[in-house]
């Protein structure tokens, strides 16, 4: 799960991550009262969940709260357009009012866990600010790489090991060792995914803060904290993203034309690879778990009849241990309730399958049934297109 | 011959009493599998499904001989699950379980390498050694008894490439799904070196997806060592980058992970690369001839 900058700050700075002083604000009033209590200087930053903001206009400075009031008027409900928002941008609700600081150094610290290593990495480099993957793509020797022991944590010493190629001296050298601990802290205890700085700020005066901050975190454990669960966003996700996941259902919308209805995620994602070889695009991944319960493929047609791009749709379930006259007296139940609004290629194989296609055809509705994967998508490619 | 399980396996079912442990438990006897035993903490003593429930897994490993164990309890308590097997003795841990977080995978991980064992998932249809044993979730019937190693990353996907290969008349000498999660336990690589030292297995599917390097460490070991032909299929070419696809580990992050770099490390390393799903059982048969 994803949060804004504000709220991974909020989080941070619960386990004594140093971040700047700042509030969040939903209009441009609040926004010049914040300016009041902590100005004259503040960064105006749009709460997205997208990176570049910078590029898009999502981050400006304003020298007095009558300038802070000005630009929070347009910031706040514009359509924030950066290179990961895509061309639909993203409506800004909220803004970050932050001091301005004076920065002498940018840098770089990311906690991630390693597949490989099966344990969090801490990353640090002086090349802040920027990309990190194009630094991590040309220059990796500039990225300095300390793995957690998960018996110990990070110890001490590690983040020394950091705060010296990082060429932090005297008070700021403590502040960073602090900075690093504080942050594994903050990243351990929250079941987080990733935790990245970027950039970590050194001040004229040589004090270290988060300028910058990103957290995602595991999905598995967020029973574990209602508190992180609390701060998702809905509207920074796609509505039929949001219905699914109420109905336990994995979807993804993507830009296609293709509905595509599967058990199982590693077939699902087989079936819009086979739509794209047979020349057409799929409009979602959507996996209705292994299982495939007739409530998960009823709720899984409501979302083909509220998604308007789904022209053709593709059903393609392998019935293991759920038999297929089971899946197709599902499909045919959900058909009759929701309405065949857009041709619809069935493929079953497994389990009484024979049984399940005879249901099928003489439901009355009219499926397109196929025998193969191949079949089936050299089938609704073309009717996606009619 | 088969990998890992075989007729001799005697299964224990940790968290048998709970709906998923009753039902595929069922399906396991059905299949011929030897469940000599079940766990459940607090029913200790009690019998299900005719085989007897003990409070811990010690006590099925010493009252029964139990030495491959069987996964069914609820994400949170899972990894406890397996580090009580491991400490337990028992050789071969099949986890079903998905949605465990994965700090505890880590932690899990850690403590069975101290161990003499091997993990099978988490979040996986489990292995199967047609006619032999099968400890897991996945439809034992499509499976048929040949010389066709299987080794793959989710589930559904994996019964499509055995129905394949079974329909051109090829059987499977053991299937493994690995797990769709980040962490897991047995990887493509620690397979392929059974499957290499198995005389009965002439060639092995090798079915991935998105996310991880798993797959690229395999081209590699492939590449220096494994001496029997390798088919292989990765699934999300089509996956945008930054999204879930399902499993915890599909995720293309930073840049990495994607369909296309796997695939073409597979391909150099000399794999038979299906680039559709539909293409995978005839590339087992074009490698074979």
């Amino acid at each position: 799960m994803k949060i804004h900058e504000y709220q991974a700050k909020q989080i941070l700075s619960k386990y004594d991550v140093q971040i700047p002083r700042g509030e969040v604000a939903d209009n441009p009033s609040r926004a010049r009262e914040i300016a009041d209590k902590i100005g004259p200087r503040v960064v105006l930053k749009a709460q997205v969940h997208a990176g570049g903001r910078g590029k898009g206009g999502g981050i400006k400075l304003a020298k007095n709260p009558q300038e802070t009031e000005k630009i929070a008027k347009e910031m706040i409900g514009m359509t924030l357009v950066t290179p990961q928002t895509g061309p639909k941008g993203k409506l800004v609700k909220r803004i970050l009012v932050e001091e301005a600081l004076d920065i002498a150094r940018e840098l770089y610290i990311g906690i991630v866990i390693d597949r490989a290593k099966e344990t969090p990495v801490v990353m640090a480099s002086s090349e802040g600010g920027v990309e990190i993957e194009k630094v991590a793509a040309e220059t990796p020797e500039l990225i300095f790489k300390e793995y957690i022991n998960p018996a110990t944590g990070f110890l001490p010493f590690q983040a020394r090991n950091l705060a010296f190629k990082l060429c932090l001296e005297g008070d700021t050298f403590k502040q960073g060792v602090k900075f690093l601990i504080s942050l594994y802290k903050a990243f351990r205890a929250t079941d987080a995914s990733l935790a990245e700085i970027n950039p970590l700020l050194i001040t004229e005066q040589g004090n270290v803060l988060a300028l910058d901050a990103k957290m995602n975190f595991d999905d598995n454990a967020l029973l574990r904290h209602p508190d992180i669960k609390e701060m998702r966003d809905l509207d920074e996700e796609d509505p039929l993203e949001v219905e699914a996941s109420s109905f336990n259902l994995n979807y993804i919308k993507l830009d296609g034309n293709v509905g595509c209805m599967v058990n199982g995620a590693g077939l699902a994602m087989a079936t819009m690879d086979i739509i794209m070889h047979s020349g057409g695009m799929p409009a979602n991944f959507l996996d209705v778990g292994g299982g495939v319960s007739e409530e998960a493929v009823k709720n899984a047609f409501k979302i083909f009849v509220s998604d308007k791009d789904v022209k053709a749709a593709l059903v393609n379930i392998f019935g293991g241990i759920v038999r297929c006259d089971l899946v197709a007296n599902g499909i045919v139940k959900a058909a009759k309730e929701f309405g065949l609004k857009v041709p619809m290629v069935v493929r079953l194989e497994g389990t009484n399958v024979e049984l399940g296609k005879k249901i099928l055809k003489e439901s009355g509705l009219s499926f397109y049934s196929a025998e193969t994967m191949k079949e089936a998508a050299e089938k609704v490619v073309p009717l996606a297109k009619q | 011959m088969s990998i890992i399980i075989d007729e001799k396996t005697r299964v224990v079912v940790q968290g048998i009493t709970g709906g998923e442990g009753t039902f595929h438990t069922q399906k396991m006897q059905e299949y011929g599998t030897t469940v000599v035993a079940g766990v459940t903490p607090g029913k200790g003593g009690t019998t299900h499904l005719n085989v007897p429930v003990y409070n811990s897994v010690a006590d099925a490993v010493e009252k029964e001989g139990a030495d491959a164990s069987a996964i069914f309890v609820p994400a949170f308590f899972a990894s406890d699950a397996i580090m009580e097997a491991a400490d337990a003795g028992i050789k071969c841990i099949v986890c079903i379980t998905e949605g465990i977080p994965t700090f505890d995978m880590i932690k899990a991980k850690l403590f069975l390498k101290e161990k003499d064992c091997c993990l099978i998932g988490p979040n996986t249809p489990g292995i199967i050694s047609p006619g032999k044993c099968k400890i897991g979730i996945m439809p034992g019937h499509i499976h048929t008894p040949g010389t066709i190693g299987i080794i793959s990353r989710s589930g559904t996907l994996t019964y499509e490439a055995v129905d394949q290969v079974t329909k051109l008349g090829y059987g499977q000498s053991t299937a493994v799904g690995i797990g769709g999660d980040p962490i897991v336990g047995l990887q493509f690589i620690d397979l392929l070196k059974f499957f290499k030292d198995d005389k009965d297995t002439e060639a092995v599917i090798l079915i991935g997806e998105i996310g991880g390097t798993a797959e690229e460490e395999a081209a590699e070991y492939v590449k220096k060592e494994f001496p029997k032909p390798v088919v292989s299929f990765i699934a999300g070419q089509t996956a945008p980058p930054g999204r879930r696809m399902g499993h915890a580990g599909a995720i293309i992050s930073g840049g990495k992970g994607t369909a296309k770099e796997k695939m073409k490390a597979l391909e150099e390393a000399g794999v038979h690369v299906a680039k559709s799903p539909a293409e995978i059982g005839q590339k087992v048969k074009n490698a074979l001839e």
